[in-house]
């Protein structure tokens, strides 16, 4: 057992005892602390399998936005607990069952011998010089250009749209209209009246 | 040594806690939107442990393309509940019965 099979257990340890406590505890700030946990376990199991691009990228993009986002999200909301968490030990035993079934049906297939060492060997470890970021580049620009213009068109949909929806335009709010300044004009505002002159008793 | 089945076996492992988490929080949709982030890290970890095992980069393209969805949908997701929150007071997907008629 060398030095990488044992990070691969560790990581793999804490990986599934952060996502169980995702899903089992019960303030939603520390289910998406955990979640933050398993993200960053996950990180490091990527790293071990050379995909040095995506385990930064998911520590960035998920730790560093999406997950803050959820973090404001559950702070934000005054939520009732107790009405949330009912039930949920009624539907425990139904649920672990199903995840034993699924766990154990898809271990028969994988644990097959066309995923074992004999099928797929471990590969040799890329040279110093490889560049994991490199190659992904060159992909994602040539054979993958068109899919990558349509990701960069959904996250500005999905941008568009969050804004959309969270932005609210307050009835009670006074705030100077710079349109309506501009079309001022005297003759709408001013009156200019005669009068004449009072003389001084 | 660690084979491709590890990596799988631990995708599947993920996958079921984030349906089990869909089962268990069934009336709160903050819950509900992490497991699915959850079941997306498995498909993701699946892919990576393919490309690597296989020598084939493309499949860490296809994670770069589920990260991309994934962050648009958990952010939608959460204008959602936020609008959600501020409309009807409550994110008990037990009350969410409006539409019903």
């Amino acid at each position: 057992m060398n030095f990488q099979d044992i990070l691969f257990y560790i990581f793999s340890a804490i990986l599934v005892a952060s996502a169980l406590g995702v899903i089992t505890v019960r303030n939603p700030v520390n289910s998406a602390l955990l979640l933050v946990l398993a993200f960053v376990t996950c990180a490091g199991l990527w790293l071990l399998l050379e995909a040095e691009f995506l385990a930064i990228a998911l520590v960035l993009v998920y730790v560093g936005a999406v997950m803050v986002l959820f973090l404001f999200v559950v702070m934000m909301l005054d939520i009732n607990l107790d009405r949330l968490r009912e039930g949920f030990w009624k539907w425990f035993p139904f649920g672990a069952t199903i995840a034993l079934i699924i766990v154990a049906e898809i271990s028969m297939v994988m644990m097959g011998k066309y995923f074992g060492l004999e099928e797929m060997p471990i590969p040799r470890p890329h040279d110093a010089d490889y560049s994991n970021t490199r190659e992904l580049g060159r992909l994602i620009y040539t054979e993958y250009v068109y899919a990558f213009e349509l990701a960069a068109v959904l996250l500005l949909v999905a941008m568009v749209t969050a804004i959309a929806l969270t932005l609210r335009h307050r009835e009670d709010k006074r705030s100077p209209n710079p349109s309506k300044q501009v079309k001022v004009r005297k003759e709408d505002r001013l009156r200019i009246v005669t009068m004449p002159a009072e003389k001084k008793e | 040594m660690i084979s491709l089945s590890h990596y799988l076996v631990l995708g599947a492992i993920l996958f079921a806690i984030g349906l089990v988490g869909i089962f268990l929080n069934r009336k709160n949709v903050i819950i509900l939107l992490m497991s699915i982030e959850l079941m997306l890290l498995a498909v993701n970890m699946n892919f990576v442990a393919f490309s690597h095992y296989l020598q084939d980069i493309s499949g860490q393209i296809f994670v770069f393309f589920i990260l991309t969805v994934a962050a648009a949908e958990s952010a939608i997701g959460l204008a959602i509940l936020v609008v959600l929150f501020r409309n009807m007071r409550t994110i008990n997907v037990d009350d969410l019965d409006k539409l019903k008629g």
